[in-house]
């Protein structure tokens, strides 16, 4: 890329079309009040489609005053992407060569001869009869379909510097080729013929309106749980004093288990302590710990821990961490 | 909330809203910056501020990283942050070397050698050498206007410039253009930068990209001389810093005051130096068969002996100009006093502040720094973007914030932030004071409100009711507020003014003010008429009346003057200035005065001995313990005397009818406040600018 | 290899009716209202379930990410959904825009709703003029058939609106492509705050990649499980790979995670050109990546993990084939050009030092370099990598570094060769002066 400047050569004013400018008012509107600077990037796209195909200065004065910007802020905007054309471009066609390396490898630098020899001899330059111009663009999305240009708004695909010349006296005979692949394929599908979908299940309609939801997603619990949401656990956002108890020290609590109850907004001991049989039920439920809960009794083991106190599991646990440590 | 951190091996406690950088200069470790500034919104952008926090597995940039964001620690031990090790230094290493390598390294032809950041940290943080062997950049140079060069191949992208336009000067002027390495600093088309505070800017940049024009090329950092002092070009009392090399002043910078313009001065204040060299009068002159003719003191002074011993009292008048030092007010004063003058005055005609209702009456009395504070303003007759354009930065930046309300009656103007446009004269601002205005709810429901009127309101006929309605408003604004929150405010647009009335220069019982002085010349009916430094009017150049200028520029006052004495210009003298909050402040002399011209409390005092009389002071310190009796605060020099609310009590019982005229803006043209900015070349080629870029509209380019 | 039945594209290459009709037919939008009373919950738990790792090129787990977004804030929740496909190689989304338009709108819809979000913003990149055209008509016709908007029949009010930008690669960043939505240059913000707490307009945000989004619908049907079990560990689900280069039929195909590099190329891309044995290197998830060793491409397989253990990446799984023709120093050099030209300027070392990687590429793709240059080249890489606001200083340097890494060789024969032919021509031209002064 280099020093993008706005052409020299300026037309004393630029308007929207009575069209362009009821679109510019349905635009702003997609976007919250006040925001409407959002909407810069697709009026000054506008108005480069309005006026040949280039961005005039006039113009980005206009769209700053449509959208209360300074102009500054509007002139960056038009240095700094660089589909907008800042001089002005071919009358038939300003032809964009993608020249990044998946083009390149199969061949992209063929098609800007073809650029060089017909068109012109440097990029942004117009053609001796003003009607084309061309530039070398990064990658433009077609790299399965590679070398390509895009002339407007159409891509031409898969070309070979012969292909690409007849794409060119399309537009100078003021019959364009069909865009796309110019070797028959459809879209980025491999040439000769699909190597996936071609199950003709897919496209019969069975898919369509019969479809179970699938098992995990019908098992009755989950839904039956989300409308009796009055006996879930009080949640935390965090743990308090962003110091969570070591929930594993619950027997049958492991860092697994640990994770999910975190999950829940559930870090301390007298969290789990105050459970009520519903509650705990919920948590068994939600997590499909099948009765675990109770089995293992985790309000009482909570209850002691909260309490400041050990239970049997969770001295021996802090030993074996102490035993650890050592030998480490 | 506060976290402990610790901070290369020292353990620190700091807020956790503080940024990493802040955190790491608390404790001492300095970190490169460049985009960084502690006024400007954080960018980040520069890399240079790099450090390493435990747990992330970058860098980080510390200037955006807050304490309370940084990564816990896994273990739960103290979070820690190194700016030392050697990945640090090698990353810093690496952003230099970076900036260096499109750099141009042409600091021997660049005004910003000796006083540049990028070579300091280069010699601090930078590789000795480049590696980079590819061609450099070259950046177009842009014209922005006359104030502020550019070379913008040595621009390091930092965008310290473009933050400072947008978010402090509230004038969006700036931008960068382009992308990746080919962006480019510049304004819409090279436009010329129209805003009061742009020269900031320069201060910013951290390298020599942008480098004031006035001054290219003129003098190096190191040669110059430096005196800390007070700026005069409006009422705020800006910190400034004078750089002088022999007699001359080559710059004037801004000096940090947190309380009173942080750390901006306007364009005026730092480029109307220039205006210190021309039009200066250096030599006594006396009018002799109705031209000026230079003349030595000796024969000055003795012309107006004779003049000043012959004539009636009460048929002698003396004014003070916008300019004027507490010292040599004091000092006419008291000459005036000793003669039986009453006529004294330091107002303009029809300014009707009035000493007698009390201090509270004419000062600024929620302060400067209590606009941080403010949620609702109301402006009357001001436009403080002119009249005090740091201050006007200090609502915007208190606007930006949010929860500010801003009212104005008066003027529609452009102020950098929105405002409600609530009338344009006193019929509206009766309204509020009635209550029955919306506005008047939102004064009340604020807890911090303001009412701040400048001279468009109270230089007028009815400027006395004017002010009485405003210390209505905000004495019924601040009911139900904090009672030591003070919401009335006067605006001088001057920096002699406040310290003028403090003196008591106005006329005792029995005396003129400046407007009858003013009739009273221009019919003859006076004998004398003594203009200290009074520029921004004059009578009738032929009238009978023996006018005496003393001041330091050929201007207006000079030109209708019989004699004129050659004074000193805010440079040349130590002198005191209070400002409109009722700050006492020193100037301190950077310079001596050109040619014969004097410091101008000797000039007054040198009269005395023609006139016989004798004044209890010969020296400026004996002088000054003199003035600190007669008004003691002055003594109290970088503070504010809080003054005794009931004046503003007393100026609210103030009914009078008010005219139905709008109230107009006190400053016409900002860039020719008063002589010294009348006499600078750069002053009258922005105003020029200013002007065709209103009336052409956009498409202007900086010739 | 992935059969049919597990596949979500089912119009990948527009065979048959992108609209709705035809969707309906393939079954989008099939009670789409009962996933929806499922809950929030239910679908950010199935999609945590799923596995499914973001498809943009990071790999972030997307259930985790939804998951983040705050539950009861007043400010309103945004989905931004990333269509500004412009990663060399990549050509993925671009087919799922115009040919499959509606398993992105319906997935748009249960996202949202996922994360209590009533407006989606979907930003093309500016080039995708014909994607934009035909995505809008199928945003139309689901509005018109009431399947978003306001009052729609699922309950759960959603405007979509069709955003665009203009020409610049950083704008798929997530916060560059914020930025830009907003108006402004696409410069990427500095994190934290994540858009997550701060996001368009300073609202709560998620930005997901296009097929990240168009998947979901898919997934919610038929469990995450079923997804899960697709790929490997980690590497769940199916994945539309894009094989460009030196292939026999380049093609954009749905397939299954963790799929062997070869059977992807030789199964459907019908092979290199000129055989297996013909390979020099393979890029194997957009430029972003750094080349792969030959030898190590007949043994990869596609997925996040064991790509990274190859100190390469899946990236946005675009393979771009190289053979033995290839002028390696070349490609990369031209995709140190890339770099160069889409770096936004904004932070020093990439605005800085994508210029000089380029400017050194390009003498060694020459020979016009000294050996030492390669070690200098690295260091400049590295000086770049982690330094910079977003990943675009890292994508600029990996491929440098793969390049070094795995073909230093060729470089070295290049200046080798460069300094013969230099010296080789020194000594013609000394010899022409010689003859000269004789004369």
């Amino acid at each position: 890329m280099s020093v993008r400047r706005l052409c020299p050569e300026q037309p004393a004013s630029f308007a929207f079309t009575k069209e362009n400018e009821a679109w510019a008012k349905q635009l702003v509107a997609k976007y919250p009040a006040g925001k409407q600077a959002s909407a810069v990037i697709p009026l000054l796209w506008r108005a480069q489609e309005q006026f040949d195909g280039w961005l005039c200065e006039p113009a980005i004065r206009l769209v700053g005053d449509m959208l209360g910007m300074a102009y500054i802020r509007v002139y960056e905007i038009a240095t700094f992407y660089t589909m907008f054309q800042l001089s002005p471009v071919g009358r038939k066609a300003h032809v964009q060569v993608c020249g990044t390396t998946p083009c390149m490898l199969r061949g992209s630098g063929d098609l800007i001869a073809v650029c060089k020899s017909r068109i012109a001899p440097k990029p942004h330059e117009l053609s001796a009869d003003g009607d084309y111009s061309w530039e070398e663009v990064e990658c433009l999305g077609v790299c399965a379909n590679a070398p390509m240009v895009q002339i407007w708004k159409d891509t031409y695909e898969d070309l070979t510097p012969e292909l690409f010349e007849k794409v060119l006296d399309g537009f100078a005979d003021g019959n364009p080729v069909k865009p796309g692949s110019q070797i028959g394929r459809q879209a980025s599908s491999p040439q000769g013929g699909p190597t996936t979908l071609t199950d003709p299940a897919l496209y019969d309609g069975s898919r369509a309106g019969k479809r179970e939801i699938s098992e995990t997603a019908t098992s009755g619990e989950v839904s039956l749980l989300q409308t009796d949401n009055s006996a879930k656990p009080e949640a935390l956002s965090g743990p308090r004093d962003g110091k969570a108890d070591d929930l594993k020290l619950i027997s049958g609590v492991g860092p697994k288990l640990e994770e999910t109850l975190n999950g829940l907004g559930i870090y301390h001991f007298d969290q789990i302590a105050s459970w009520s049989k519903e509650t705990a039920n919920w948590v068994d439920t939600y997590l499909s710990f099948k009765g675990r809960i109770e089995r293992e009794d985790w309000i009482s083991q909570a209850k002691v821990l909260a309490s400041g106190g050990e239970t049997e599991f969770s001295a021996r646990k802090a030993n074996a961490r102490d035993e650890n440590e050592n030998e480490a | 909330m506060t976290k402990t951190l610790i901070i290369d091996g020292k353990t620190i406690e700091v807020d956790d809203d503080l940024t990493v950088f802040q955190a790491c200069e608390l404790a001492g470790s300095e970190i490169p910056r460049f985009c960084y500034h502690e006024r400007l919104s954080i960018a980040g952008n520069c890399r240079m501020c790099l450090v390493e926090i435990s747990g992330a597995p970058k860098l980080i940039a510390s200037c955006a990283m807050s304490v309370s964001d940084m990564p816990p620690s896994r273990d739960g031990s103290l979070q820690e942050v190194k700016t030392k090790t050697e990945k640090v230094r090698k990353a810093r290493e690496g952003v230099m070397e970076f900036l260096l390598i499109n750099h141009p390294l042409d600091c021997p032809i660049c005004d910003q050698g000796g006083e540049c950041d990028l070579q300091d940290q280069a010699m601090a943080f930078g590789l000795g050498g480049s590696r980079y062997e590819e061609n450099k950049r070259a950046v177009e140079e842009k014209n922005i206007g006359p104030l502020i060069k550019t070379v913008m191949t040595r621009c390091i992208h930092c965008t310290r410039c473009v933050r400072f336009m947008t978010e402090i000067a509230g004038v969006e002027e700036l931008g960068l253009s382009g992308r990746g390495e080919d962006a480019e600093i510049t304004t819409y088309l090279q436009r010329g930068i129209l805003s009061e505070m742009s020269a900031n800017v320069v201060d910013l940049c951290p390298v020599g990209a942008l480098t004031h024009r006035p001054w290219a090329h003129a003098a190096r950092p190191w040669e110059l001389q430096k005196t800390e002092t007070i700026d005069v070009m409006d009422g705020v009392g800006s910190a400034i810093r004078v750089d002088t090399r022999w007699r001359e002043v080559m710059r004037i910078l801004p000096r940090n005051n947190d309380v009173v313009n942080e750390e901006w001065i306007s364009d005026k204040t730092r480029y109307v130096c220039d205006g210190l060299k021309s039009q200066r009068l250096d030599n006594p002159y006396l009018r002799i068969d109705g031209k000026l003719r230079p003349v030595s003191w000796d024969e000055a002074l003795g012309a107006i002996a004779t003049r000043l011993k012959s004539a009636e009292p009460s048929r002698v008048g003396a004014l003070a100009g916008d300019l004027c030092g507490a010292e040599e007010m004091f000092a006419l004063k008291s000459l005036m006093d000793q003669l039986g003058v009453k006529s004294i005055d330091c107002r303009a005609p029809y300014e009707a502040l009035d000493p007698s209702y009390g201090r509270a009456s004419y000062l600024f009395n929620s302060l400067i720094e209590g606009i941080d504070h403010a949620d609702a303003i109301l402006l009357v007759g001001t436009n403080p973007r002119l009249e005090a354009a740091v201050l006007n930065s200090r609502i915007r930046g208190r606007w930006t914030h949010g929860g500010l309300e801003v009212g104005l009656v008066g003027e529609p103007v452009d102020l950098t932030y929105a405002y409600e446009d609530l009338g344009r004269g006193p019929k509206e601002l009766a309204e509020i004071a009635r209550g029955s205005h919306p506005f008047a709810e939102k004064l009340r429901r604020a807890q911090a409100p303001m009412v701040i009127v400048g001279s468009g309101g109270f230089t007028r006929k009815d400027g006395e009711a004017v002010l009485g309605l405003c210390a209505q408003i905000a004495k019924m604004a601040c009911e139900g507020s904090d009672p030591a929150w003070q919401a009335f405010n006067v605006l001088h647009a001057v920096a002699g003014r406040v310290a003028g009335l403090d003196l008591g220069f106005v006329p005792s019982e029995g005396g003129f003010d400046t407007s009858s002085l003013l009739a009273k010349t221009n019919s003859g009916a006076l004998e004398v008429l003594y203009l200290l430094g009074v520029d921004e009017f004059s009578g009738k150049a032929d009238s009978d009346t023996f006018v005496i200028y003393q001041g330091s520029h050929g201007d207006r006052g000079a030109h209708w003057a019989d004699v004129v004495l050659p004074g000193s210009a805010y440079t040349e003298k130590s002198a005191t200035y209070v400002n409109t909050e009722g700050r006492v402040q020193i100037g301190s002399r950077a310079v001596y005065p050109p040619g014969e011209a004097k410091e101008d409390w000797k000039i007054v005092r040198a009269l005395c001995e023609h006139v016989g009389q004798v004044l209890p002071f010969n020296t400026l310190s004996e002088l000054r313990s003199k003035m600190y009796k007669l008004v003691p605060h002055f003594a109290h020099v970088d503070e504010v005397e809080l003054a005794d609310q009931s004046g503003v009590e007393k100026l609210a019982a103030v009914s009078r009818s008010c005219d139905s005229d709008a109230f107009l803006g006190g400053v016409q043209d900002f860039y020719f406040t008063n002589p010294i900015a009348r006499s600078s070349k750069i002053m009258a080629q922005m105003s020029e600018l200013n002007l065709r870029m209103k009336n052409k509209g956009t498409r202007v380019a900086a010739e | 290899m992935l059969q049919d039945k597990d596949r979500i594209f089912l119009n990948l290459y527009g065979f048959h009716d992108a609209g709705l009709s035809g969707a309906r037919v393939r079954g989008a939008w099939d009670n789409t209202k009962a996933l929806i009373e499922k809950g929030h919950d239910w679908i950010i738990g199935e999609v945590k379930k799923s596995g499914l790792r973001g498809r943009g090129g990071a790999g972030f787990p997307t259930g985790l990410k939804w998951s983040f977004m705050p539950k009861d804030d007043p400010r309103p929740s945004y989905l931004v959904i990333n269509a500004d496909e412009s990663e060399p190689g990549s050509c993925k989304d671009r087919e799922i825009l115009r040919h499959d338009p509606h398993l992105l709108i319906e997935g748009a819809l249960l996202a949202s709703f996922a994360m209590r979000a009533h407006t989606c913003y979907i930003y093309f990149r500016g080039e995708f003029i014909r994607e934009r055209e035909a995505f809008q008509r199928a945003v139309d016709e689901a509005y018109e058939a009431r399947l978003i908007g306001q009052g729609n029949v699922h309950g759960w009010d959603l405007d979509l609106f069709v955003h665009h930008g203009a020409g610049a690669y950083i704008c798929g960043e997530e916060t560059a492509l914020l930025e830009s939505l907003e108006g402004r240059k696409g410069q990427p913000r500095l994190k934290p705050p994540f858009p997550a707490g701060c996001g368009l307009y300073g609202a709560p945000t998620t930005v997901n990649n296009v097929e990240s989004i168009a998947v979901v619908p898919d997934i919610l049907r038929r469990g995450g499980s079923w997804f899960a079990k697709l790929g490997k560990a980690n590497n769940t689900g199916t994945k539309l790979f894009q094989i460009s280069g030196h292939v026999e039929q380049p093609c954009v195909v749905e397939e299954e995670m963790a799929i062997p590099l070869r059977e992807l190329i030789e199964k459907h891309a019908g092979g290199v050109r000129g055989g297996w044995d013909n390979l020099l290197t393979v890029i194997p998830g957009g430029s972003s990546v750094a080349c792969l060793p030959t030898d190590v491409c007949g043994e990869i397989t596609m997925d996040f993990d064991a790509l990274s253990a190859a100190k390469s990446g899946l990236g946005t799984a675009a393979v771009i084939v190289m053979d033995k023709s290839t002028d390696i120093v070349k490609a990369i050099a031209r995709i140190s050009y890339f770099y160069k030209h889409e770096s936004c300027g904004q932070c020093t070392p990439c605005r800085e030092g994508t210029g000089w990687m380029w400017r050194v590429m390009e003498r060694m793709a020459q020979g016009r370099a000294q050996k030492s240059e390669i070690d200098l080249l690295l260091k400049v890489s590295k000086q770049v990598e982690g330094q910079t606001i977003c990943a675009l200083g890292d994508a600029a340097a990996w491929p440098v570094q793969g390049l070094i890494r795995n073909f230093r060789h060729v470089i070295e024969e290049r200046i080798d060769s460069y300094q013969a032919k230099s010296k080789s021509a020194q000594g013609d031209m000394d010899r022409a002066e010689f003859i000269e002064a004789a004369e």
